[in-house]
């Protein structure tokens, strides 16, 4: 049996990542109800972003990471200018249809420039291994993604409590239509937080690559995980993303490690009993 | 709707049932593959298939507003029921499709019960969990259905002991088109009586429905198991007409691809499911052939443009048009 601490370490970094792809759009679904399907679109850019510019370009991982963040950001702003701000009034089902769409494009764009394949990359040998504290063995690169997570759940966090333009996100969020009414440019508030979120996803599908892998499917596959991590977290809730995210990692890595054979169903399992036990998700309002 | 003057409610309800030249026109045309491409029967049975299990899922999504992502569940239940059913020696595709519809239908009760209590994201995500779940279920339980390498060794009897099923799909288009037509009429017919206003209320404000006296959970009860039933019905169809089940007819595509096709066509309506499961499926069919590979590409663009270009699916954007080439002159 593995050590218990190790599993819940795994389940952190894990849990870290997820909450890196869901918070954008828990946000964003939170402040405009637009059901953005594609946002695990823009964490697959990111990750093309950074394996590209390392294996092709040469260069070192840290440095692409930027690069993966503002690429998100980017794409997401060209999308929403063109597209998606024609949809915030449109039904739910029709902005399903359209950031499905969208999936559908970038997985097939993915696939053509890339090939199917599981794409390679290299770590830089600081992140490679592993540390030995006080006899417990922790490898390096979870380290280095969970202090990189925490420090962006620190800077939202911040952000979000201590300056004006984290007061107009929270404003909005809570009531939308009194926000518009206090003055607030609910649009253009709305086009930053989702470029942000975008660019996080971003960041998230880059540093996703070492831990799981990249291929095509990845827009469609972590999709789920991101939708669970949202719902269950309760939507436009920072606080009810990171608990979410990292209930639902540790529990998906213990159920793997502990019980192989319902392993996989075990995250389904706590999303549905967490959700039959509060519908609108663990901080929720709604 | 409202356009006209209506006396009454019963009138309103008689007014909607009566058949229109559209409708007439679409059924005759559902028999055209017979004598326009025969050699697309086999693709035209799937498409009556898929638009079956699409008109389902309009029954709770369309009429009640139930979003559901795990609807292959009840699908691939069928799908199961009849495919072991005929691996067990009784390949009697009717009463097998019974036994399916039942099947599902039972799952669906039981499951009604959760579906019942919960709206919005929640709703959607544990039906997804619970779709995902069976899935699950059904790869780990490979004893019984085979697992990943799908279920084997089904034999479907000649249809009413005189119909073999062909390899050119004759058999299976007829059989399928029969189930799908029969279903069409009793959902129909559902929908305009007061049972199917009922449900649209529910749809419309699910609070306001309870305060004038309707019992909205067995409602959605009800329909829910109906709209299960049915997507049973045709995953038996599909296992007995390809004599094959894979676990991908419980799987999360399967349940995503028929939400797409039905939002294609235009929910709440019922030609929409059917419309929609016609063009996405023949798209795909014509776009894999042009390129294998990426012809999701050309799938996305077209859910973008559609949604782009036709607001409410393409019968809404349709009926947008005709009533505005009314309105204009």
């Amino acid at each position: 049996m593995p050590p218990v601490f190790g599993v819940f370490f795994d389940g952190i970094a894990y849990g870290m990542l997820l909450f890196l792809l869901s918070v954008g759009l828990s946000v964003t679904l939170g402040m405009m109800n637009f059901v953005n399907l594609a946002h695990c679109s823009f964490a697959m850019l990111g990750g093309y972003v950074t394996v590209t510019l390392m294996n092709a370009a040469g260069w070192p991982f840290l440095a692409t990471l930027p690069v993966a963040f503002v690429a998100g950001a980017a794409a997401s702003v060209l999308l929403e200018r063109i597209l998606f701000r024609r949809f915030y009034q449109a039904s739910d089902l029709e902005q399903c249809l359209l950031t499905i769409g969208i999936v559908f494009v970038s997985i097939a764009g993915a696939a053509y420039i890339y090939g199917t394949d599981q794409q390679p990359l290299q770590l830089p040998s600081y992140l490679r291994g592993s540390l030995t504290f006080m006899g417990l063995n922790f490898a390096v690169y979870r380290l280095f993604l969970i202090a990189i997570a925490l420090l962006i759940t620190i800077v939202l966090v911040t952000g979000l409590e201590a300056t004006r333009f984290g007061a107009q996100v929270r404003a909005a969020v809570n009531n939308q239509r009194m926000a518009r009414g206090l003055g607030i440019n609910v649009e253009a508030l709305f086009a930053t937080t989702f470029a942000l979120g975008s660019g996080l996803a971003g960041l998230g599908g880059a540093l996703a690559v070492a831990m799981v892998g990249l291929d095509p499917s990845f827009a469609f596959v972590y999709l789920i995980y991101v939708l669970i991590v949202v719902s269950v977290g309760g939507l436009g809730s920072i606080a009810g993303s990171f608990a979410a995210a990292m209930l639902l990692g540790v529990s998906d890595i213990a159920g793997k490690y502990y019980v192989p054979a319902i392993g996989s169903v075990l995250i389904y399992l706590v999303m549905i009993v967490l959700l039959m036990w509060r519908p609108a998700g663990l901080f929720g309002r709604r | 709707m409202a356009t006209e003057a209506i006396a009454g409610p019963q009138d309103y309800l008689r007014d909607q049932i009566r058949w229109r030249w559209g409708e007439i026109l679409f059924w005759f045309a559902t028999l055209l593959p017979f004598v326009l491409a025969p050699s697309y029967l086999v693709l035209a049975s799937q498409i009556a298939i898929t638009a079956l299990f699409a008109l389902s899922l309009d029954l709770i999504l369309g009429f009640c507003g139930i979003v559901s992502l795990g609807h292959a569940a009840y699908f691939g239940l069928g799908s199961y029921t009849a495919g072991l059913l005929s691996k067990w020696g009784w390949g009697e595709p009717l009463s097998g499709l019974l036994i399916a519809a039942l099947a599902a239908g039972l799952f669906g009760y039981l499951t009604s019960f959760i579906v019942a209590r919960f709206r919005h994201l929640a709703l959607i995500m544990i039906t997804l969990g619970l779709g995902l779940l069976l899935q699950e279920a059904a790869n780990s339980a490979s004893w019984l259905t085979g697992g990943s390498d799908g279920l084997q060794g089904i034999h479907t009897w000649p249809l009413l002991a005189r119909f073999k099923f062909d390899l050119y799909g004759y058999t299976a288009y007829s059989y399928a088109l029969a189930v799908l037509f029969v279903v069409f009429l009793g959902a129909r017919r559902l929908i305009h009586s007061p049972f199917g206003l009922a449900l649209r209320g529910i749809r419309e404000n699910g609070q306001r429905m309870p305060a004038i006296g309707a019992p909205t959970h067995s409602h959605i009860r009800t329909i829910y198991t109906i709209a299960a039933a049915v997507a049973g019905l045709a995953g038996a169809l599909l296992a007995q007409t390809t004599e094959t089940v894979s676990l991908e007819a419980l799987g999360f595509q399967r349940s995503a691809d028929v939400l797409v096709m039905l939002i294609l066509g235009g929910t709440g309506r019922l030609y929409g499911g059917l419309i929609g499961a016609a063009v996405y499926m023949i798209a795909r069919d014509q776009f894999s052939g042009l390129n294998p590979q990426y012809w999701y590409f050309w799938i996305g663009l077209l859910l973008i443009a559609v949604v782009t270009l036709l607001p409410n699916g393409i019968l809404g954007g349709l009926s947008l048009l005709t009533r505005r080439r009314k309105a204009a002159p």
